[in-house]
């Protein structure tokens, strides 16, 4: 049986921003028990003498020439946000006003 | 059988068409043709590209309220786009001699690839309405080429799915069988290609969402070499894996596409600064004798259906008898693909979609109650504009991304990820291309999957072991499988070659999809004939079935 337990999933989720319901927790934590518990073999066939891969074919030193290339305007930035002022995104409170 | 219904019977022709004599091909013939066929016509003056495209819009207007391939048709754009080359044409001289080969050719762009003028949604409500302000570099290289672009296909949530049923937007249905699922997360792509609606497409693959549509559709898709087709403007899902490649009916049109796609650019840093090879010129050398095809000894078996089996075996002896040297290798830590793949893939997912915080772009909601922190607002927003399966794979990245669990899980993964590379190369001493079945299973019913995620995971088994090494691989159409309940539904054939070495796909691709044209005809030519929706495109329809 897997160790996720409907708490650890509740962390999870506040750690990804993604609110959820009781029922959805309920819901996830059986999922992901069983969708970590036919993972976990990878950790017998990585041996401990085994390098990482990140990259498949990894480049090293890219760098672009140090020019100045196309700039979107404020007016294209803010043309999707959610709510602008003064030519800002506006942002949500960021301190509990309480 | 569905019953058979024609948009354009005698009675019926659109004011575009102009005088009779000009129209040596009919709308539903035109469709029919793959893209080589349609670049030479054009070239000759046979046909205008307006014609053309206006065949596929009325196409997708007659089939698509049945295939839902598409979220965005932009006909005008495309329409545009094709007078322009008309009349690039008719001008002749150096404009007509400079025109790209495939100018004038209509394209659909899968939803998750960016695209100015035209909303990119990656099948998302997150980003329902969003509006791109910068083309995709592949996109910025169509429009070049002046390939009319008809719209933005359906795809799973982010590229997040087998089936495509994970779109917010509506799942879409395969051709051969519209209760089917038309395989993801491409489905989109490869069901528009597959039913007439455009002849070439663009997919993104990370685990084989563009090969295994290929499969259960019956038509052609290639995963490029990582990197050697630019990834700017892709929406990122897991970036280490995730690249763009074509999706086409046949093996030349795809290495067409790809052709003009690939090469190096400076906007992608994991971009490969070599030349593109003539793709295309090897899917038409169908010269198999002294190639050395690898069976992999991990891909087949246990868990592939008998119906797929055996059109992979018909295959293996189609090659063998045209000259082909038939090997078998072994990649045990294949076994391993699909684990490491599961924890590597949502790792980099929760990463990349971290950045949908209904700030600066996409979707923003309000909680219902209490204070309107940031924080709260980014819960909020995320509940309502992510669906399950994404919320699932954030969760699940997070998990083997958090402290405590990092070595055990993400590390681990990243180990098969080397054990998975050694073991290509060796199988790559022993052959030239490696072979196996695309998908385990042909397309099946659509919902019999959607509460059993991993049953759906197990879709992409055979697919995953290309990006996790990197390596290019393509799907090509092997024939029908005819199993106890699944009877004439398309089996793809996948084949696999080093990194760098994509014509290598095209080559061994392109000998098998001409060993298999039995009665000269490709398997596509077989799809069913689709019932067309009434629609205000198809008037026709509904007047000439009384």
């Amino acid at each position: 049986m897997s160790e996720i337990s409907r708490a650890d999933v509740e962390h999870l989720a506040k750690l990804a921003h993604i609110a959820m319901t009781d029922a959805e927790l309920e819901k996830m934590t059986s999922e992901l028990g069983v969708i970590v518990d036919s993972v976990k073999q990878v950790q017998e066939a990585a041996g401990a003498d085994v390098p990482a891969t990140s990259h498949p074919l990894p480049l090293t030193n890219v760098f672009r020439e140090d020019v100045v290339g196309h700039v979107f305007t404020a007016e294209e930035s803010l043309a999707n946000a959610p709510d602008a002022e003064d030519s800002r995104f506006k942002v949500p409170a960021i301190l509990d006003g309480e | 059988m569905r019953p058979m219904l024609r948009t354009h019977g005698s009675k019926f022709r659109p004011s575009w068409m102009g005088s009779e004599k000009k129209m040596t091909t009919t709308p539903a013939e035109l469709v029919r043709l793959t893209a080589a066929q349609m670049a030479a016509k054009l070239r000759a003056g046979e046909i205008t590209a307006v014609e053309l495209t206006q065949a596929h819009l009325d196409r997708i207007a007659a089939v698509d309220g049945t295939i839902n391939a598409f979220l965005h048709v932009s006909a005008e754009e495309a329409l545009e786009t094709a007078a322009e080359v008309d009349k690039i044409r008719a001008a002749g001289g150096t404009g007509a001699q400079a025109l790209h080969p495939l100018a004038g050719v209509p394209i659909a762009v899968k939803d998750l690839i960016v695209t100015k003028g035209q909303p990119t949604t990656a099948g998302s409500k997150m980003l329902q309405g969003w509006m791109s302000p910068y083309d995709a570099t592949v996109v910025e290289k169509i429009r070049a080429a002046k390939l009319p672009i008809l719209g933005k296909t359906n795809l799973d949530e982010f590229a997040m799915g087998s089936s495509t049923e994970h779109s917010a937007y509506g799942p879409t249905r395969n051709p051969w069988d519209t209760g089917r699922i038309p395989g993801g997360s491409g489905g989109g792509s490869a069901a528009a290609v597959a039913a007439f609606e455009a002849p070439l497409a663009l997919g993104t693959d990370t685990g084989g969402s563009i090969r295994q549509p290929g499969a259960v559709t019956g038509t052609v898709g290639t995963k490029p070499t990582y990197g050697s087709v630019s990834r700017y403007g892709a929406i990122a899902m897991a970036s280490s894996l995730d690249q763009i490649g074509p999706v086409a009916r046949t093996v030349e049109d795809a290495a067409l596409l790809h052709e003009l796609i690939g090469g190096h650019d400076p906007k992608d840093s994991t971009s490969l600064p070599e030349e593109v090879p003539a793709f295309s010129e090897h899917a038409r050398n169908h010269q198999l004798t002294g190639l050395r095809i690898g069976i992999i000894k991990q891909l087949q078996g246990e868990g592939y259906q008998a119906g797929v089996l055996a059109r992979f075996q018909e295959a293996l002896e189609a090659l063998r008898s045209a000259g082909a040297e038939i090997v078998e290798v072994d990649c045990p830590s294949f076994d391993y693909a699909l684990g490491a793949y599961y924890l590597i893939m949502p790792s980099e997912a929760s990463s990349n979609l971290a950045r949908y915080d209904g700030v600066r772009y996409g979707t923003r909601v309000l909680p219902e109650e209490g204070p309107l922190t940031i924080e709260r607002v980014m819960g909020a927003t995320r509940a309502a504009g992510f669906g399950e399966e994404v919320k699932r794979r954030i969760i699940l990245g997070t998990y083997a991304l958090s402290a405590g669990y990092y070595d055990a899980y993400y590390g681990s993964a990243q180990k098969i990820r080397t054990l998975i590379q050694r073991d290509f190369e060796a199988a790559f001493e022993q052959a030239d291309v490696l072979i196996s079945p695309t998908a385990p299973t042909v397309a099946f019913p659509l919902g019999a999957k959607l509460d059993d995620p991993l049953a759906m995971y197990l879709n992409d088994i055979a697919t995953i072991p290309a990006n996790l090494a990197g390596v290019p691989g393509i799907s090509v159409p092997g024939g029908l499988s005819y199993d106890e309940n699944e009877q004439g539904l398309p089996v793809g054939i996948q084949f696999l070659a080093p990194a760098r070495e994509d014509a290598r796909v095209y080559h061994a691709a392109g000998a098998l999809e001409k060993l298999l044209q039995t009665d000269a005809e490709p398997l596509w030519a077989q799809i069913p004939e689709l019932a067309e929706t009434a629609g205000a495109a198809s008037s026709s329809v509904v007047e000439g079935a009384n």
